[in-house]
C-alpha cells in the first residue's frame, strides 16, 4: 500500500479562525521552529470570528472608570455561578492588550474625535467596554488582520481544505493527527510535538444558527475520542433576535445588536404587544436584557401560539425616524434596502439562534489539557464563560487563549513520538471511504435531520421528555453510521465531508445532549421547562467523557 | 412555491462537458447557493460547491460564474422559471463541478 502523505512539525494548530491564528503566531514568537496552522476551509477565511460583526469587550477604559477586574465580575455574573474563575480572569485581564496590540497591527478599532477608543455599552456590561470596527466590520477586520500577520511570519505553514478525522495517540499523548486532504480525497498524516484544537464550537449542529459551514463540532469529537474530557456542554448560547424573515442575504443575522445598542428598538409579539417585562425585563431605557433571559422569553412566546408568522417574534424600529437610522448606520440602510428591508415602514422578524459554545474542552491556565500534547484554544475551550457568555467576550477568548495556547505549545517538550501504527485505523478509515461507498441515506439528510432534531428538542427550551427522544435518534443515526451512501470520486467529494462532519456531529450532540439531561435544573443558558428554577446542587460544572465502551457520562465536578 | 431551474456544470479538469439539470423550489428571497445547499441535500450529495459563511459574504469563498458572468451564489437571488446556467470560475483550475482551485498556491498540499 502507498503510505499515506506525512507532515512534521512543531506544532499543529487545527482551525484558523482567530484563535487558530494567534495561537500560530504566538508559537512562532515562542521559538517553535516549524508551525503548520491547517483549516478544512480556507485559512482565515471560515470559522466564527469573521462572523462577528461588532462588539469586542476589554476593559480599556478610555471611555470611563473601567478596570479588568470590573469586566470580570460582570463575565462570572453572566456565568451564573458556573465559570472557571482563574480562565475567566485570564480573559478579562489580558484582553487590553490583545486588543491594543489589534489596533498597532491596524485592525480599524472605531475612534472618537478625541483618538481615544470608541466604547460602548452593552447588555451586561458595567462599563462602556466594548469597541468595535464600523459598520458590522469587527469580524472580518480581525480575520484580516490576522491574516497579514500569520503571512509575514516564515515558521509559520499554512494548509487549506484539510479536514482532521482523529487525533493519534500514542502511550496516552497526543502526537498528531490524520486528516483527509479533501482536494485529493487522499489520507494526510501530520506527526506533531503539540497539538492545538481552534476549531471553534459547533452552533451548526443547530437548524437555525450564525455559524459557518464548519462549526460542526469537530474539536470536541477529536478531543473526547483522544480521551480529554469536556465541560459546561449543556451551554449553548442562543443568540436572542437572530435575523429570521424577510430573507437577508449578505450580512450576518445576528447583525440587530448594534442597532438595539445604539437605538434601542422594541420586541414585540405576533400581535404588536411588548412581552420582555412578563419575563422580568425592564427595557423602558435602554437595551439591556441579557440573552438568556431573551431567548428564552422569545421562545415561550412562539410555544404559547404568540409568535410572528415565520414563528419568531417582531423587532420594530418603526418608532425611530428616518433621519436617526441613516445617521446611526449609514451604508448598512442601503444593505437593507436591497434585501427589501425599510426599518422605518416595517418590523423584522427575529428568533433565537445558536450563536455560541459555552461548553468545551477542559484546560489549565496554559490551556494544557489533561491529555499530553493537547491544548485548545479559543471556543473550543471550556469553562471561561460558565453557563452564559457576556456579549463581546467571544473575539477576546480567541485572541487572549490563542496567546497562551501558542506560547505553552512551543515550550512544550514532546511526551511521546509518532508510531504509525497508531495512525492506522485512521488512515485506514479514510482510504475505505474515499473512493465512495453504496448506502441507504446520504450524510446530508442526516446532518438536515440532527439539526431540526437539536433545534427541537435540545434548543433554548428543554424537557426530560424531548432530551431522551434526541438521545434515542441520536443513537440511531450513530448505527446508521455504517450505512450512510457515501459518493464516488475522491476529488472534493463532498460527500465524504459530510459523512466525517456528521460522525463529529453526532459526538458533540450526544454530549450536549447527556449534559441537559443530567441537569435537572435551569440556569444561564439552559433552561428546562420541567424544572424552571436553579437549584443550588447544581452550582457545579458537569464533565463528559469518553469512556471504554464509547459511550459518554455527564458528571457533576470540577 | 416558486421553481427555480438550474443548469449545473458536472465533473473535473479533463471530463467532457456535461450539465445536470435540477428543478428547485424556493420562497422570494432565496439565493442560487441556498439552492445548490438544497440540491446536495434533496437531490445529489455529490454536488460539490466551496462555501463557508453561508449566505453572510464575508468568506468570499462561493465564487462561480452565474449565466457566463461571475458572481457570489450566497448574494445572487433565484429567478422563478428561468434556466440559470451555473459554470465554475473562468481561467481557474477545475476540481469538481463548481469548485476550482482558488487556494493560495502556499496553502495547497502537494
Amino acid at each position: 500500500m502507498i503510505p499515506a502523505s506525512h507532515l512534521d512539525t512543531d506544532v499543529l494548530i487545527v482551525g484558523a479562525g482567530g484563535a487558530g491564528m494567534y495561537a500560530a503566531i504566538a508559537a512562532a514568537r515562542d521559538g517553535a521552529a516549524r508551525v503548520l496552522l491547517i483549516d478544512k476551509s480556507l485559512v482565515g477565511r471560515g470559522g466564527a470570528t469573521v462572523m462577528a460583526q461588532m462588539t469586542v469587550a476589554a476593559a480599556l477604559a478610555e471611555e470611563s472608570d473601567d478596570d479588568w477586574r470590573l469586566h470580570l465580575a460582570d463575565t462570572l455574573d453572566a456565568g451564573r455561578g458556573l465559570c472557571d474563575e482563574p480562565l475567566a480572569a485570564a480573559l478579562c485581564e489580558e484582553a487590553p492588550i490583545r486588543i491594543r496590540e489589534m489596533g498597532e497591527w491596524q485592525v480599524g478599532w472605531a475612534r472618537r474625535d478625541s483618538g481615544r477608543i470608541a466604547q460602548v455599552a452593552a447588555p451586561g456590561h458595567s462599563r462602556p467596554r466594548c469597541c468595535y470596527v464600523d459598520f458590522l466590520n469587527t469580524g472580518p477586520a480581525v480575520a484580516a488582520t490576522l491574516r497579514r500577520q500569520v503571512a509575514r511570519v516564515d515558521a509559520i505553514r499554512r494548509l487549506s481544505n484539510l479536514t482532521v478525522t482523529d487525533l493519534v495517540v500514542n502511550d496516552g499523548a497526543v502526537v498528531g493527527a490524520v486528516a483527509l486532504d479533501s482536494a485529493r480525497g487522499e489520507p494526510v498524516t501530520i506527526a506533531a510535538g503539540a497539538t492545538i484544537i481552534a476549531t471553534g464550537g459547533l452552533t451548526r449542529i443547530y437548524r437555525r444558527n450564525s455559524a459557518s459551514a464548519n462549526m460542526g463540532g469537530d474539536g470536541y469529537a477529536l478531543a473526547l475520542k483522544a480521551g480529554a474530557p469536556l465541560v459546561d456542554m449543556e451551554f449553548v448560547q442562543f443568540f436572542p433576535i437572530g435575523h429570521l424573515a424577510p430573507r437577508l442575504v449578505g450580512m450576518d443575522p445576528i447583525m440587530w445588536d448594534p442597532f438595539r445598542y445604539k437605538l434601542g428598538g422594541r420586541l414585540l409579539d405576533g400581535a404588536g404587544r411588548e412581552f420582555l417585562a412578563r419575563y422580568g425585563s425592564d427595557e423602558t431605557d435602554a437595551y439591556t436584557t441579557p440573552r438568556d433571559i431573551a431567548s428564552h422569553a422569545i421562545t415561550k412566546e412562539v410555544a404559547a401560539g404568540r409568535g410572528s408568522p415565520h414563528g419568531g417574534v417582531y423587532l420594530s424600529f418603526e418608532h425611530i425616524p428616518p433621519a436617526e437610522l441613516r445617521a446611526a448606520f449609514g451604508p448598512v440602510i442601503e444593505r437593507l434596502a436591497k434585501n427589501g428591508i425599510d426599518l422605518a415602514r416595517a418590523p423584522i422578524e427575529v428568533s433565537p439562534i445558536a450563536h455560541y459554545h459555552m461548553g468545551g474542552i477542559v484546560v489549565d491556565q496554559r490551556m494544557a489539557s489533561p491529555v499530553p500534547g493537547l491544548y485548545a484554544a479559543g471556543e473550543a475551550v471550556g469553562g471561561a464563560n460558565g453557563a452564559n457568555r457576556l456579549s463581546g467576550n467571544a473575539i477576546p477568548e480567541a485572541l487572549v487563549f490563542g496567546a497562551r495556547a501558542g506560547r505553552a505549545a512551543a515550550a512544550a517538550k514532546p511526551a511521546a513520538g509518532w508510531r504509525d501504527s497508531a495512525a492506522a485505523e485512521a488512515v485506514g478509515q479514510v482510504r475505505e471511504l474515499a473512493d465512495g461507498r453504496g448506502g441507504d441515506v446520504p450524510a446530508s439528510v442526516l446532518l438536515e435531520e440532527l439539526r431540526a432534531l437539536m433545534g427541537d428538542d435540545v434548543g433554548p427550551l428543554r424537557s426530560a421528555a424531548g432530551l431522551e427522544r434526541a438521545l434515542g435518534r441520536l443513537g440511531e443515526m450513530q448505527a446508521a453510521l455504517g450505512r450512510v451512501d457515501v459518493a464516488p470520486g475522491r476529488v472534493c467529494n463532498a460527500s465524504l465531508a459530510d459523512w466525517f462532519e456528521l460522525r463529529a456531529s453526532l459526538v458533540a450532540a450526544e454530549a450536549v445532549t447527556r449534559a441537559a439531561l443530567s441537569r435537572g435544573e435551569s440556569r444561564g443558558a439552559h433552561q428546562r421547562e420541567d424544572f424552571p428554577d436553579s437549584d443550588p446542587a447544581f452550582a457545579l460544572s458537569q464533565r463528559v467523557v469518553c469512556d471504554a465502551g464509547g459511550m459518554i457520562a455527564a458528571s457533576l465536578g470540577r | 412555491m416558486k421553481t427555480a431551474r438550474l443548469r449545473v456544470r458536472r465533473g473535473g479538469e479533463g471530463d467532457a462537458p456535461r450539465y445536470d439539470e435540477f428543478a428547485v423550489p424556493f420562497e422570494d428571497g432565496a439565493t442560487v447557493l441556498d439552492a445548490l445547499v438544497w440540491v446536495r441535500i434533496h437531490r445529489d450529495p455529490s454536488l460539490a460547491v466551496r462555501y463557508s459563511c453561508i449566505n453572510a459574504n464575508v468568506c468570499k469563498e462561493c465564487t462561480i460564474a452565474v449565466d457566463g458572468k461571475v458572481v457570489y451564489a450566497c448574494m445572487t437571488r433565484l429567478v422563478d422559471n428561468r434556466t440559470m446556467v451555473l459554470d465554475p470560475l473562468p481561467r481557474k483550475l477545475r476540481l469538481r463541478d463548481l469548485v476550482t482551485e482558488t487556494r493560495p498556491p502556499r496553502e495547497r498540499l502537494g
